[in-house]
Formats: C-alpha cells, structure tokens, sequence
C-alpha cells in the first residue's frame, strides 16, 4: 500500500515534467503541422544552462530557471527563422530531415563544447533534499519542479485560451491563409509558437537537471517520449499533452518498479494500443 | 483608390491572368464577373498579395502594394473576404469577429465596430457563443463579412459570397451588400451571380480566360450583347 501510493506519487511527478516538455512538441505541430526532432535537444539545451549556471558561478540551479526559459524562447525563434521557415515550403521528408539535422547539429555542438561527459548538478537548496509527508518521501526537487511545470503549463494555457494573442496563434493553426487575410503576421505566430514550444521544454531541462544527469546525448530519449505522449493526448491538444504526460509518468514509475529494464518500454506499448485502437488520440480531433 | 494595371500571374507556372485591368473609386460598387476559372478570385488574391503577379502593377491610394506581404496589405485597409467563407470552425462566433478587429489598437474601437456588426447581423449577436462551424451557409458568410468589416476596411473584396446559399438567401445577400454600399463602404464584388451582381454595382467588369474583355456602368452592361449572349443565355 504504501509502496503502491508512493509509486503514484513518483509518476505524477514525474510525469507532469514529461507534460512541459511534450506541451512545446504539441504546440508546433498543431500551428504548422511540423514535428521537431530537435525538441529533445532544447532541453539538453536548457540542462547545461542550469549545469553551468549552479557549478560556475555559482548560482542556485532555480535561479537558472528564467535564463533557461530565455535561451530556450531564443533558440526556438532563431531555429524558426532561420531554418524551419525555409523547409516549411518543402516537402514533407525535407521537413523531417531538416528538423532532424537541427538534432544533430546540436547534439554534436554540445559533444564539442562540453565533451560526452556525464554531469550533474551537485549544489542547490533543492539538490539530494527529501520532503516526509506522513510515511511518504519524496524528493523536494521533484515536487518543486512538479509544480513549476503546472504553473508553466497554466501560463502557456492562459496565452493561448484567453489572450489575443492567442486567439491569433489559434486562428493561425486553424487556418493560417484565412489568419494572413485578418491582418496577422503568420510567420510572426510560427516564430512565437516556437519561442514558447523551446521555452518551456528548455525550463522543463533546467528543472529536470536537479534530478536527472546532464549529457549532449540526453534529448533523444525525452523527444521520444514527448513524442508518445503527443501521439497519445492527440497532436496538437494542449489538455492532451497535459493528461498523457502525466499517464505516461504514472505507467513508466509503476512498470518500471517490476522490471526496470523495461519501463521504456511500456510507454510505447502503451502507445501501440492507442495507435491501434484510437489514433487521433485521447483528445485529438 | 485601387488601380490595377495589366496585372500577369502564373500559378505554378501556368498563367492564371493574362492581362487584368481595374479601377476601383471611393464609395463605388464594381462588380467583376465572369464564369468559372476566368480567374476572378486569382485576381483579388493578387490585389491582397495571396499570390504574386509576374508582371504589371497594383496601387492602393497610390501607394505600390504589388509585392507587398498580405498583413501589410490587410493594415492598409484592404480585406478580402474568401471564397467560401474560410472562417475559423473551432472558434466561437465572437472570436472570429475579435480575430478581424486583430489589427485595431483600442479596447473602445473594437466594441464599437463589434455592435455595429451586430447591428447589422443581430444572428451573429444572438450566436455569439456559438462555435463557427455550427452555424448554417447563410449564417457563416454573414460571419465572414462581419469578420471583414470587423478590419475597418477601406475597400471590401467579396469574393463569390453567393456561392453555395439557398436562393432566398441569395437575394437577402445582395440586398446587404446593397446596405454596405449606401453605408458608403468600397466595395469590389466578384460574383458568377452574373446578373444580380450587376444589378446592384456602379460599373463592372467582364472577365474571360484571365483578361479583363469589357467594363462599363452596371446596367448598361445588363443590356451589352455580350452579357446577353455569354452569361444570360438570352
């Protein structure tokens, strides 16, 4: 019993972490239809700003939180403008490629600049502290980044669903030539819609960094997860994201308390059955 | 207000408009008509800057809007109202409107613009909640217009509005256009409603494989020859 709520308490966590980073995979899809290889890699990305940041200088890694966030809102733009512009107007391969060649550009940056060592981060008010609430521990940095992502996710949600500036980026996803006859600059909504989609996963790095070790080959594994959890809320639903990154927590802890190797595997067994079954999604049109 | 000058397009290599000429007044009605691929709604596409001309010019109250990107274009005060509507399914009633008051500065100006909408479509007041997608053809292109006119514009192209409405419907939608018109809205109407679109415009145009071939006053064009025998099978 305790076991059994301590496990769910370790997968919602954890799989609130894994809702932020696929909540930016989501959002680029659903406004231009793009899938980015690269979204792992901004984490990576936003882990070494919170490694850097917490053993240089030295700063407390939740202080690196907003420059994560920035850099992430930075390379996401920049990525947009000067590539992912460009091979929108190709064909669908040269998209996947050209998003794929990012992922690699920048895994091998990192290589080059940080060497394949493993890092992580050793100093932090929230770093190897534990919170007892009754017979459950938890590790603090998980329930603090936990709730980071929520808060996060709520801002992003509030963006979009109550603002008109969301309106505009919704407009844009539904219809992007009709949103250019409104007077909207599309290309401006694009940009955006990846400033938030690497701002957020790169925050979502810099928290993970308190917890998870820190390498130039760690985005791999988290794009595709982020990419079974899409799939599995359904592209392009903002709730979907939310709730599937949470299941998809929620199956890795529990499968992989009884076989570890295989917790991976899980998740796209998981994700097998929703294929088959429903594709569009849990939440998907 | 909008001059357009022997304007050329190719869609994907092909020729879409071979030679397009046109003038549009402050204050008038001008009708373009002709059948179907004579390439009207290429051309208002061109004047919003959807698609680029490979030759000849367009001015907007003189200014060369001819390769101008479409946001600039539309914050010049020129909307173009697509065919078939295109208005944003998912969205309620409201936020489509919202979405043309995209461009306007103040809180105010968009209130004001969104009741004088409703003024003018109390349906859409009493739907206002309601997703686009669940209103009828006739709902959604009152949707549409209102969208438009939500954009403040200086000249309004409608392109084929007509398209897919009920006949009853058909001759409300003229009547409204009409009311713009006497509201002293701008307007270049596009329309395969041949007749109809005449009999409410200022002057027209005849457009045939890509090429303006005839204009003149609304009514005279009624009577042409040529609307007779092309277009009114009379």
């Amino acid at each position: 019993m305790e076991l059994a709520v301590q496990l769910i308490v370790y997968g919602i966590l954890m799989g609130l972490v894994f809702s932020l980073i696929a909540l930016g995979l989501s959002l680029i899809f659903g406004v231009m239809n793009i899938v980015n290889f690269a979204h792992g890699e901004f984490m990576m990305v936003g882990m070494y700003i919170a490694y850097l940041l917490s053993t240089f200088l030295p700063l407390d890694p939740l202080l690196s939180l907003p420059f994560a966030a920035g850099a992430g809102y930075l390379l996401g733009v920049v990525s947009y403008r000067l590539l992912i512009h460009h091979i929108l107007r190709g064909p669908m391969v040269a998209q996947l490629f050209g998003t794929f060649g990012l992922m690699l550009f920048l895994r091998y940056l990192a290589m080059y600049i940080f060497t394949p060592d493993v890092r992580s981060v050793k100093q932090g008010i929230l770093v190897g502290k534990t919170l007892s609430m009754g017979w459950i521990n938890v590790d603090a940095s998980k329930v603090f980044s936990a709730g980071v992502c929520v808060l996060a996710f709520a801002a992003v949600y509030w963006m979009i669903y109550r603002t008109k500036l969301g309106r505009a980026l919704r407009a844009t996803s539904i219809d992007s030539e009709a949103a250019k006859y409104m007077g909207i600059d599309t290309k401006g909504m694009n940009a955006l819609a990846w400033g938030i989609g690497g701002a957020t996963v790169a925050l979502a790095g810099a928290l993970l960094a308190h917890f998870y070790y820190v390498t130039p080959t760690v985005g791999m594994l988290f794009t595709l997860i982020a990419f079974a959890t899409v799939a599995l809320g359904g592209f392009g639903s903002i709730v979907g994201a939310f709730i599937a990154g949470v299941l998809i927590g929620l199956i890795m802890v529990v499968s992989g308390q009884f076989v570890s190797e295989l917790k991976f595997s899980f998740i796209y067994i998981v994700y097998f059955l929703v294929v088959v079954f429903r594709p569009r999604g849990l939440f998907g049109w | 207000m909008l001059r357009v000058d022997k304007i050329k397009v190719h869609y994907e290599g092909i020729p879409a408009l071979h030679e397009v000429t046109l003038e549009v007044n402050q204050g008038e009605l001008v009708a373009m008509v002709g059948a179907n691929g004579a390439g009207k709604s290429t051309a208002l596409k061109a004047i919003v800057g959807a698609v680029s001309p490979v030759s000849g010019n367009i001015l907007f109250n003189g200014k060369d809007i001819t390769r101008e990107e479409t946001a600039k274009i539309v914050r010049l005060g020129v909307v173009y109202v697509p065919e078939s509507r295109r208005i944003f399914g998912p969205l309620t009633v409201e936020e489509n409107l919202l979405l043309g008051a995209f461009t306007a500065d103040s809180e105010e100006e968009v209130r004001g613009h969104l009741n004088h909408v409703y003024r003018l479509f109390p349906r859409l007041k009493e739907r206002f909640r309601q997703k686009g997608e669940t209103l009828s053809g006739g709902e959604q292109q009152m949707l549409a217009i209102g969208r438009g006119l939500m954009i403040r514009p200086k000249l309004l192209m409608l392109d084929e509005p007509s398209l897919g409405l009920m006949p009853k419907l058909v001759t409300e939608l003229f009547k409204t256009i009409s009311l713009l018109k006497e509201e002293g809205y701008t307007i270049l109407l596009v329309e395969q409603n041949v007749r109809e679109a005449l009999e409410i415009a200022d002057r027209g145009y005849i457009l045939q494989t890509g090429r303006t071939i005839h204009s003149g006053k609304g009514a005279e064009l009624l009577e042409s020859d040529i609307v007779k025998k092309a277009f009114l099978g009379l």
